[in-house]
């Protein structure tokens, strides 16, 4: 040791430390700290501006008499409706049913789609024959199917979550398969360098390296999803299983247009919320955690 | 002829001088449909001593990354043999680091497959990232540091395989010329305190006339030893010494007279 010591003097190997710790400062770029909250708001009010111009021109349409208000209620009728039908008991019972549909047929299409694409990914045998079959199936449009799963289950909530499962299940296997597809060839040989190979490969280099398309992927199926329920929540309607599709077509009958505008909101909402908050975040995190995003500036 | 008369001629004894790292024997590779595809590498023999410096420069098409992709075990040679001793390591052109995890995180994968136990990984990793004078960036993601910094990570990530073979493919070739200097050193200074074993490809010849102990030029399509070059400045102050110049001219006449028969082929 006393030798190294002595050699990293005579090779002027600590002026060397500070030259490389002087070039990384300089090659890092400097990065001012932003107030989380500036940056908060400089996304928000944009979309607060849009939403209040859509409003205003509902209001202005309202004004000018082109529809009767008991067809088309002024946003201010709607909103009372909301905050109304919101602190009953009705509306928050049917929001909580069709939300556990929601959950069970995504978690349904989550197992079955991850399932489908590891075994593509897995095997090329598997591959060709099943890769072109889920892309068509994606293609399908979901409401098509169902008058068959009418047929099959029934006026049942297994129709509707099998409706659900074939929308969400081929976009969620395709991101999976599409991001395995995508690792590239440098990150693969990289780990097998360091010693990932079988099934540690896939542990640890592959599907990690997938994540972004996967995340993609989620996001596609969950919007699939929601549409397919709703869809199958007007056609298939259950007694004792006043669901937020049930109300809606309710209020169609009984020509209630503040309730069915308010359900709206709702069903709106819910797909802004989900899509936005749980997915929109988690690609943002990864893609920022990547260097996928352009820096906020 | 009967099958049973052995015609194998003598093996040559060898008296090594000292014990081997790698040892590449008649090796060829092949690219492409049997009878119609290219030779990459064409009875390739070549030893490296273990501890040693070797550089490998070639022109275009010599099958410096075929060479290293056989060594490294990524791919399968069609005919001779490769032997090294130890774990070995891979760096490449780019620093290839996982895009999902910290720079302290590729270094600690590493050291996870190698099968050290959880609860050393940490402080392994953070020494092995002092090393490289990378103290206090483990946190920072691969595209949060630099082109050089990477590089440097992906050389701590080398070591924490604890390589005692490190292939290293053009590793500074996409660095601008005052990081590659420093990485230079940086990359010698770490060989002569740890006493692994390089084979370092590039296409630069005054970068391996400035860090090898030897530096062997390849042929182009196939890739054939066609020379070897023993460099034998002292290693302070190598950088500066004006003979590296001049070796390098002359390394580069010689690359120049291979490229040069390519061109008559036509």
């Amino acid at each position: 040791m006393a030798a190294i010591g002595s050699r990293r003097k005579e090779w002027g190997v600590d002026a060397l430390d500070q030259d490389l710790a002087g070039l990384d400062r300089l090659e890092l770029p400097l990065t001012p700290a932003g107030s989380r909250l500036v940056a908060l708001w400089s996304s928000a009010w944009p979309k607060l501006v849009a939403v209040v111009a859509v409003v205003a021109v509902w209001q202005v349409v309202i004004w000018s008499g082109w529809r009767p208000e008991y067809v088309l209620p002024s946003p201010l009728a709607v909103a009372e409706r909301l905050v109304d039908d919101l602190s009953g008991n009705d509306l928050p019972a049917a929001i909580a049913i069709t939300l556990r549909r929601a959950a069970l047929g995504f978690g349904l299409a989550l197992a079955i789609g991850v399932a489908v694409g590891l075994a593509i990914v897995a095997s090329r045998r598997v591959r060709v024959a099943a890769a072109s079959l889920v892309t068509g199936l994606q293609t399908m449009p979901s409401i098509a199917w169902f008058p068959f799963a009418i047929l099959l289950f029934g006026l049942s909530e297994t129709a509707i979550l099998f409706v659900v499962v074939l929308g969400a299940a081929p976009s969620i296997a395709n991101g999976l398969i599409s991001g395995v597809d995508q690792v590239p060839r440098l990150i693969l040989r990289a780990g097998h360098v360091l010693g990932a190979s079988g099934w540690r490969s896939y542990r640890f280099v592959v599907l990690p390296a997938a994540l972004p398309s996967f995340v993609s992927g989620l996001k596609q199926g969950w919007a699939f999803s929601w549409r397919s329920l709703m869809a199958g929540e007007l056609l298939v309607i259950i007694a004792a299983q006043p669901s937020i599709g049930v109300r809606l077509q309710f209020a169609r009958e009984v020509a209630d247009a503040p309730g069915l505008l308010a359900v709206m909101l709702v069903i709106l909402a819910i797909g802004i919320a989900v899509d936005a908050l749980l997915f929109g975040t988690l690609e943002r995190t990864i893609r920022r955690h990547w260097g996928l995003l352009e820096p906020r500036r | 002829m009967s099958a049973l008369v052995s015609l194998s001629p003598a093996e040559p004894v060898v008296f090594p001088t000292a014990p081997v790292a790698l040892r590449i024997e008649g090796v060829r590779k092949r690219y492409g449909p049997r009878g119609n595809g290219v030779l990459a590498l064409a009875d390739i023999s070549l030893e490296v001593a273990r501890g040693a410096f070797v550089c490998l420069v070639g022109a275009s098409g010599c099958g410096k990354s075929t060479l290293l992709n056989l060594v490294a075990g990524l791919d399968t040679v069609d005919d001779g043999r490769i032997e090294r001793q130890g774990r070995v390591g891979l760096l490449f052109q780019e620093a290839a680091l996982f895009p999902w995890l910290t720079a302290a995180g590729n270094v600690e994968l590493a050291l996870s497959l190698r099968g050290v136990e959880r609860t050393d990984r940490k402080a392994k990793a953070r020494e092995l990232l002092d090393l490289v004078n990378l103290s206090g960036f483990g946190d920072r993601r691969p595209h949060e540091l630099s082109g050089g910094m990477r590089q440097r990570v992906a050389l701590a990530r080398a070591l924490a395989q604890d390589a005692d073979l490190l292939l290293m493919d053009e590793p500074f070739g996409s660095l601008d010329a005052m990081t590659r200097d420093l990485l230079h050193d940086e990359l010698e200074r770490l060989w002569l305190e740890r006493g692994f074993t390089v084979l370092f490809v590039t296409h630069d010849v005054r970068e391996a006339v400035r860090l090898g102990d030897e530096v062997v030029v390849l042929t182009s399509r196939p890739g054939r030893v066609a020379e070897r070059f023993e460099v034998r400045f002292g290693r302070r102050g190598r950088a500066a010494n004006p003979g590296v110049g001049a070796l390098a001219a002359e390394i580069t006449q010689r690359l120049r007279g291979e490229v040069r028969l390519h061109g008559r082929d036509r």
